[in-house]
């Protein structure tokens, strides 16, 4: 050791520190730049995306558009107001579903499960095999949660294609995205407001919903957000277990269409690609408000915590 | 084991042959010692020798702990705190952290949260409750316009003594302190300990400390803990501070409060 130590001071002496000085500040400099380039790249790519869908999409958009249903037809004529609401019933019905399920999911994986993670009992194994599940799942690409809907929704319990076999698969799709960002948000509650509770003598529930959830708030609602737009933007999923009729639906067993399926039913099936891009436009202005809203709610939260 | 000369404060809390291990790790050994009622103990010793186990294992929250066993009777009045349900028990045995850890609500929900909890929704008594309890923190005077401000909008001492409020609001009987000054400044400090003294007249209170000038200035019964290598943490002398402080009988609490370890 001590050798190795002699021979690095000699070496740094033979170096010259001007010399080594300017070297490694070049190769930052070209590091920097490249890494600025790749930046560049992909947001003008990335821009030039969504200004093309809004540029071309906002020349079909009118009112008349957005208030009439549409027309059916080779032609896709009409508007898009039954898909508007298609949309919205299945946002809401497949968030009413998946959310309990997944932060119930995420409370009883970090608040109920620490004790017996990493040991070698039946609860542990489980405990390790919903976590693993759950990785996997949040991974699946979703045309398979749509044939499992189709499947066990459609077919097996005979809800047709309907907004109850689409709310059901969604809430499939999206339950790993609940779970793990509430699972986070949870992680980040710092012990000391636990003990802080506990000690004043709260049942470990009553530790849970008035400290813990609160805390974690805001992450959570991140994940139900990001959820949100998840099924706003589905199509592969809704293709095989929503059916695609263009009325309004009129109760949970009904057939629909929401926005992102019109998208590809006019791009496949109809000559109208121009009414594909303004749906889509309003697909992309809805994902972006979403985000600001996330922000906004997020900033609002910190905020209100930190008392400033 | 606290030898009195003059008056016999009564016993609060009986702690009999007490053992506590992590797994295989054993962290107390044989503690014997009765806390007196209405009394400042303060319990000193150097890194490590189990003081903040030791009075974690009142109130039982060595408990969330998996690993954790223990052996021997802790005895609150005249009832086993192993035979009573941990949660009954807190409300009973209050605690105050090392770090201030108000939660990230208001003023006014931080103390409310505890008697809500214990079953009190008349929002008229919950006021009541938080104004009393803040009164008695000493903190009232600096919060009483801002009580819809959250609690971390506090400074630190202010913070320690919301935590200190908030443990009152629930009304214990003991308070168990855990280091409470050592995050803050010594103005902060001193309030902190003026306000424990107060304290004492209606509550048994246990404070850790790492610092000897306050255990000597702000307790009336010391307890030394030591631990060595072959040895978990265990309580080697015990009394009334001016005789801990002024003439220990142990030659090791004589090295320590004379500063030559720890």
């Amino acid at each position: 050791m001590i050798k190795d130590i002699s021979l690095a001071r000699k070496q740094t002496r033979v170096i010259d520190p001007a010399k080594n000085l300017h070297q490694r500040q070049l190769k930052q400099r070209i590091a920097f730049a490249l890494i600025w380039l790749a930046g560049i790249i992909a947001i003008t790519a990335l821009l030039f995306i969504v200004g093309y869908m809004v540029s071309n999409g906002f020349k079909v958009i009118n009112l008349e558009f957005l208030t009439t249903r549409p027309a059916g037809g080779v032609s896709g004529k009409g508007g898009i107001s039954t898909t508007i609401v298609t949309t919205i019933y299945l946002v809401l019905l497949t968030i009413t579903i998946a959310a309990p399920l997944g932060i119930g999911t995420a409370v009883f994986m970090v608040e109920y499960t620490t004790e017996y993670a990493g040991k070698k009992n039946l609860v542990g194994y489980l405990i390790n095999l919903i976590r693993t599940s759950v990785e996997i799942l949040a991974g699946v690409p979703s045309i398979i949660f749509g044939l499992f809907g189709f499947a066990v929704f459609v077919s097996y319990m005979k809800l047709k294609f309907s907004l109850l076999s689409a709310g059901l698969s969604g809430a499939c799709l999206v339950l790993p995205l609940i779970i793990r960002t509430t699972e986070e948000a949870l992680l980040t509650v710092p012990k000391s407001y636990r003990e802080g509770s506990l000690a004043l003598g709260t049942t470990k529930w009553q530790m849970i919903f008035g400290v813990v959830l609160p805390s974690a708030l805001p992450g959570i609602i991140t994940g139900i957000v990001l959820s949100v737009g998840r099924v706003i933007a589905e199509t592969a999923v809704f293709w095989v277990t929503l059916g695609g009729s263009y009325r309004l639906p009129k109760n949970l067993l009904s057939s629909g269409r929401t926005m992102a399926l019109h998208v590809y039913m006019l791009a496949s099936e109809t000559t109208a690609f121009d009414k594909a891009l303004g749906t889509s436009a309003i697909l992309i202005v809805i994902i972006i408000l979403l985000n600001l809203a996330i922000n906004i709610s997020s900033k609002q939260f910190s905020k209100k915590f930190s008392g400033k | 084991m606290i030898d009195n000369n003059h008056v016999i404060p009564q016993t609060k809390i009986r702690v009999e042959n007490f053992n506590l291990f992590y797994g295989k790790f054993q962290a107390l050994d044989k503690i014997t010692i009765d806390i007196p009622s209405n009394q400042i103990t303060a319990i000193i010793g150097p890194s490590g020798c189990g003081k903040s186990t030791f009075i974690r294992s009142f109130n039982r929250m060595n408990e969330l702990i998996p690993s954790v066993r223990t052996e021997g009777k802790i005895i609150l009045d005249s009832k086993d705190i192993f035979e009573i349900d941990p949660v009954e028990l807190r409300k009973q045995v209050g605690m105050v952290f090392q770090r201030p850890n108000p939660f990230p609500k208001t003023i006014f929900e931080n103390i409310a949260f505890g008697p809500r909890a214990h079953g009190i929704r008349d929002h008229r008594i919950l006021e009541e409750i938080v104004e009393k309890s803040l009164r008695q923190a000493a903190l009232w005077d600096e919060v009483k316009d801002t009580l819809n401000k959250s609690g971390l909008a506090l400074s630190g001492g202010q913070q320690q003594r919301l935590c200190i409020a908030r443990a009152l609001a629930v009304e214990p009987e003991v308070i168990l302190m855990d280091e409470p000054a050592s995050a803050l400044d010594p103005i902060a400090t001193l309030k902190i300990e003026e306000l424990i003294e107060q304290l004492k007249e209606k509550y048994t209170i246990v404070i850790v400390t790492h610092n000897m000038q306050q255990a000597a200035r702000a307790s009336d019964f010391t307890l030394f803990f030591n631990m060595a290598e072959s040895r978990a943490g265990y309580l080697v002398e015990s009394g009334k501070t001016t005789d801990i402080f002024t003439n220990p009988k142990n030659e090791l609490t004589e090295q320590y409060i004379s500063g030559r370890f720890g």
